[in-house]
Order: structure tokens, then C-alpha cells, then sequence
């Protein structure tokens, strides 16, 4: 079994409420930055730990943090991105849902860390039920003396809000997280300035994830050392990983970053193998955004080494023949289903949530999501595979925010590996309305390239 | 038409809502308010509903509709008493969410945005709501329907007539 820090008390009944979370050592971490560690210590130890921002940038939260500015009598801020609408990820509402505590605990010590005084939940509006849990929680916290005025005697204060969005996969970025907080549009920033020095309301704030958060509370009960033993190079710690698709057990899975992909998908304690029997055709392992990889290059790296769940390993080989671990939504797909397809939905996905900023994503993804409709409905021609790939490279790079990236990769992909499968639709386009293009040769053991000679 | 005005319990709610912000920032309400609003006013946000949000929180009317207009779960025509709104993003499209749609259609007798003759459904599809592992899905109202199947879309069908009918 693989060891778990944040969901290890996760099955205690209770442990959603106070007393149950505290009696389980909760608030020890809490209780011991404020009163032994101090802020920069608090900041040393979560550089120390390395971790990396959960999100699915993957940037170090210890170097973020480090560069809030800290203007003499200026407020700062913390803000949680609990917005999770990458396809694919669902991590953070099983966080919130039945250990909310563990992000509260985590975002005191995180305000503590950088003098903030006031932090923000902003929370998807479709998880409409979660701000009761959470709201009922930093209630807890607070009649028990972990939040307000003076916390535990130290002079440190805070408050703690939850703010709902309203249904716009771009306030996940965080600059139009912060336009949405400030009741706008979620039309994100030109950067610079960095939130870090003009944020919410104009100060300095940092941003950060709900697993981020939470991870802080093991770092903090244990020390940067000892969580670095959890994973592999620089994929320090536990990562929650979002399994959906076509599996035996959907849900969401603590991992240590040192287990194979393989190991993933077929062990009976994660995903328990490919649903009814059915051999795997493709995954796209870190949400909807990052590349689709067929079976072989999944399990496999171009090199033939076994592909591990670690930021390094699922993005071995860049994007010809790798991906990336991003938010953790493990998207699986069986043999059945159809390429073409699944990229249609996720064309339709970017042109519904773009923006409208920046012309090459506002007008790009309605433009993919257009010719892939074609190719879906037998109405493609040879030529649209050129001029899908033609407008995918036209948008990344050419936006304000990565979600011009974001609508990009996931086509980019899907031809890179699947061009076969998309000219089959084209040239077979009557049979491709009754049947899928199936396996093919997606799950074929690649030659190894032989190692050069010296 | 009724006057577009909150209810003293809600007033109160929008003061504790503004009053999570510095002095003078009072225009970060406006999404919370909107949903206030939204719940208050017949699921759906009105011109007047708008206008009357803008007055409480002492912004152009504009401010708010450009707002109103961008985020997905803000309707800004009417709506069935039961909003049906089904994920139909890539994971729930490859747990079989199309057959659910499809169902839906063929027991409402209504397409992708209608809403039935007497008023009680609408059917809307939506992109990723992060239920990706309980796929198919749909949000009823404040809460989740996961693991759909055309059995249980016929008893939440049930369940909402029966509501209605009691009500």
C-alpha cells in the first residue's frame, strides 16, 4: 500500500467536523508554525519540501511565495483556487467535501506564512454544496480560537471567506480568478505585474491550489526532508490523482510519485484495470489540456523505460512523444472509443470557455471545433487534418493566458498520434457514423531506438 | 409583474456578503449577489432583477449584465422549475453520456435548450462540472446526479413531478 498524507484519515467517520479532525491530530501543524516556527521558517521548510503548485503548472510553491512584495502598510492576500474545471480533475472537491479542515489548517499556516490577514476561497459554482461544509468548518475553527483576532495568543489574525464563480473554466487561471473576486468578467491580466506584487484589489496576493494548500499541513507535521522521501526527483511528496474514463474504479487516489503508469491502471488498490475487459487505447493523464498519448507511449517512454507518475517521467520526451502530470485528472480511454470524438468535445469545451480577449483563441477554437465537427459527421475533407494542425500552432503562444495552449495541445496531440484514425474518418467517412476506428495499432510495442554509439 | 426586491433575511445576507471586503469594494458582491438573486427571482435573471442588484450594490446596470452575461450558470431567460443541465465533455462522453441526452429528449419529448409545454423542465447541456468519475451526470438545483442511467433519470423525472405535484 502506498503511504498517504493527505486522504490518511480520510475514511474516519467524522472527520469532517472538528472535534473528530483535532482528536486525529489536526491543527498540530497549525500549532506548531505559529508558535515555534515563525513565518520565514514556515516559508524555509516549504522550500525545502519542493513542493510544486497542484494546480497542474506544477511551479514551486516555496519560490512563489517568496516573491510576494511586501509593501509597508499594504494588505496581502492568499487566495485559494478551488475553481477545478479541468476536465478530467476532481481532486479538490473530495477535498473540500470530507476534509475541509485540512485546507483550512492549510491556509492559516499559509497566511501566516505571508502576512496575510484575510484569505479567499473561490469555489466553482457548480459545487454548490461545498460552501455550507466549508463555511461550516472555518465556523468550527473560528468559535475554537484557529481564526480571527490574535490566533492562539501569537497577535497573528484572520478571515477566512468562500466566494462562489459562476460557471467559467477560465476563472481557474489566476488572474481572472482575481478579476472574478473583484466581480468582473474572468478575463485574465497581461502579466506583469505578477499577482505576487498587484493582485486582488491591487496587492499583493498569491494564489494557490486546494491540494497545494492542504499538502502544506503534512510538510509542516513531518518537514521538507522527510515529505521529499515521498516521491522521486523533483516530484517531491503525494500527488491526488483523478481517475476517470473507462476503468473498474473511477475515483480519486493519493499516490507517491514513485509508481509505475502501469501500475496505475491495472492495480487492484487504484484503478483496477480497463472496464469490461477491454484493452486500453489512449489517456490523457494530467486533465483535459495536457497531450492525449496512445497505449504504448503511455506506458512506455520512447526510450522503453516503464513511464512513471511523476512530473518528469510523464513528460519524457516533450510533446513528440510525452505529456504532462498537470492537475492529475487521468482521463482513460478503451478500445472502443473514438479519437475524433473525444477531440471534438474538448474543441467544443475551449471555444465555449474562451474568453474572447485574444482573436487567435476566441476565433481558433470555434474554428476547431468547426472543421473537427465536419470530420466527426463525415463531411471532412484530407486537407482539414493540415488546417486543424495549421490553426492548433496559429493559437499556442499567441494569447494573453494558457488557455489558447490549453485549446491547442489536446488537437495537437490527437493528430501527432492519431493522424491514421482521423484520415480513416475522412476516407471511410460512411462507415465512421456506425463504427469506431477501434485499437488499430495504438497499443503495439514501439521499436526501441538502439542506444548511439559512442 | 411582481416588484424585483429581497427579503429582509436576504438584505441582511447581501450586507454579511459585502462585508467580507475592504471598505469600498463592494463590486466583489456582485457574483454572490447575482446567485442571491438568481435563487430569489424565478431561476432566472431578469433586466429588472439586474437593475435592482446594480442599485443594492451601487453600480451601473452595465457592470452587472456584461457580468451576468459571461458566467455560464446565470440565465438570462426563463427557465423550467427543473433545470436539467447534462455534462457532455470528453469523460462523460466516454461513460456514455450521449445515450443519456438522447433519453432525456425522448422521455421530455423537448430538445437541448427547451423547455417542456407545462413548464417544469428544461434540458440544458453543459462542459465539465468535475465529475469526471461519476460519470454520466447532471446538476439538479444545488446538488449532483451521478452515475446516470435511463432507470434513474426516470426516477429523478418522478421525483420531480412528485415535488411538484406537493407543492
Amino acid at each position: 500500500m502506498g503511504r498517504k498524507l493527505l486522504l490518511d484519515k480520510a475514511h474516519i467517520e467524522g472527520i469532517r467536523y472538528y472535534d473528530t479532525y483535532r482528536s486525529n491530530g489536526g491543527y498540530a501543524a497549525a500549532e506548531k508554525a505559529l508558535k515555534s516556527m515563525g513565518p520565514e521558517g514556515v516559508l524555509e521548510e516549504v522550500k525545502k519540501s519542493g513542493l510544486r503548485g497542484r494546480g497542474g503548472a506544477g511551479f514551486p510553491t516555496g519560490l512563489k511565495w517568496s516573491f510576494i512584495a511586501k509593501p509597508e502598510g499594504v494588505p496581502r492576500y492568499l487566495v485559494c483556487n478551488a475553481d477545478e474545471s479541468e476536465p478530467g480533475t476532481f481532486k479538490d472537491r473530495y477535498l473540500m467535501e470530507f476534509i475541509p479542515h485540512l485546507l483550512i489548517e492549510g491556509l492559516l499556516i499559509s497566511s501566516f506564512a505571508l502576512g496575510a490577514n484575510s484569505a479567499y476561497i473561490y469555489i466553482r459554482g457548480e459545487y454548490a454544496w461545498i460552501p455550507d461544509i466549508l463555511e461550516q468548518a472555518i465556523a468550527e475553527a473560528k468559535n475554537k480560537g484557529w481564526l480571527g483576532k490574535n490566533i492562539m495568543g501569537t497577535g497573528f489574525d484572520l478571515e477566512i471567506y468562500v466566494q462562489r464563480g459562476a460557471g467559467a473554466y477560465i476563472c481557474g487561471e489566476e488572474t481572472a480568478l482575481i478579476e472574478s473576486l473583484e466581480g468582473k468578467r474572468g478575463n485574465p491580466r497581461i502579466k506583469p505585474p505578477f499577482p505576487a506584487v498587484k493582485g486582488l484589489w491591487m496587492c499583493p496576493t498569491v494564489v494557490n491550489n486546494v491540494e497545494t494548500l492542504a499538502a502544506v499541513v503534512p510538510i509542516i507535521n513531518i518537514g521538507g526532508d522527510e515529505y521529499i522521501k515521498y516521491g522521486t526527483g523533483k516530484s517531491t511528496g503525494t500527488k491526488l490523482i483523478s481517475a476517470c474514463g473507462n476503468i473498474n474504479k473511477p475515483g480519486v487516489y493519493e499516490i507517491e510519485m514513485n509508481i509505475s503508469v502501469e501500475e496505475f491502471i491495472y492495480s487492484d488498490e487504484y484503478c483496477g484495470g480497463i472496464k469490461n475487459g477491454k484493452r486500453l487505447k489512449a489517456c490523457i493523464p494530467g486533465g483535459s489540456s495536457v497531450p492525449v498519448l496512445p497505449a504504448n507511449l503511455l506506458l512506455k517512454t520512447a526510450k522503453g523505460e516503464a513511464r512513471m507518475m511523476t512530473y518528469e517521467s510523464l513528460a519524457d520526451g516533450g510533446f513528440a512523444t510525452g505529456s504532462m502530470l498537470g492537475s492529475g485528472g487521468f482521463i482513460v480511454m478503451d478500445e472502443d472509443q473514438c479519437i475524433v470524438r473525444n477531440t471534438l468535445t474538448f474543441a467544443r469545451f475551449y471555444h465555449h470557455e474562451s474568453c474572447g480577449q485574444c482573436s487567435p483563441c476566441r476565433e481558433g477554437t470555434g474554428w476547431m471545433k468547426k472543421v473537427l465537427q465536419n470530420i466527426e459527421n463525415g463531411k471532412g475533407k484530407m486537407s482539414d487534418i493540415d488546417l486543424l494542425w495549421d490553426i492548433q500552432r496559429k493559437i499556442e503562444g499567441n494569447t494573453i493566458c494558457p488557455l489558447g495552449d490549453a485549446a491547442a495541445w489536446p488537437v495537437a496531440a490527437a493528430i501527432r498520434h492519431f493522424r491514421d484514425e482521423f484520415e480513416w474518418h475522412i476516407t471511410h467517412s460512411d462507415e465512421a457514423l456506425t463504427r469506431n476506428f477501434g485499437l488499430a495499432h495504438y497499443a503495439d510495442p514501439l521499436p526501441v531506438p538502439e542506444p548511439a554509439a559512442v | 409583474m411582481a416588484v424585483v426586491q429581497f427579503s429582509e433575511e436576504k438584505l441582511n445576507k447581501v450586507k454579511e456578503i459585502i462585508a467580507r471586503y475592504p471598505e469600498g469594494k463592494q463590486k466583489s458582491a456582485l457574483i454572490p449577489v447575482l446567485h442571491l438573486a438568481q435563487e430569489a427571482f424565478g431561476g432566472w435573471l431578469s433586466a429588472e432583477t439586474m437593475d435592482y442588484v446594480a442599485s443594492l450594490l451601487q453600480l451601473q446596470s452595465i457592470e452587472v449584465y456584461e457580468v451576468a452575461t459571461f458566467y455560464s450558470m446565470f440565465n438570462l431567460k426563463p427557465v423550467g422549475t427543473y433545470l436539467f443541465e447534462v455534462c457532455q465533455t470528453g469523460p462523460c462522453m466516454v461513460s456514455g453520456s450521449d445515450q443519456i441526452i438522447d433519453y432525456i429528449k425522448n422521455k421530455l419529448g423537448i430538445g437541448v435548450g427547451e423547455t417542456t409545454s407545462d413548464g417544469l423542465f428544461t434540458l440544458k447541456t453543459v462542459e465539465c462540472l468535475g465529475a469526471c468519475g461519476y460519470a454520466p451526470m447532471m446538476q439538479l438545483g444545488k446538488h449532483y446526479r451521478e452515475h446516470l442511467t435511463p432507470a434513474k433519470v426516470d426516477e429523478i423525472i418522478a421525483e420531480c413531478k412528485a415535488n411538484a405535484n406537493a407543492n
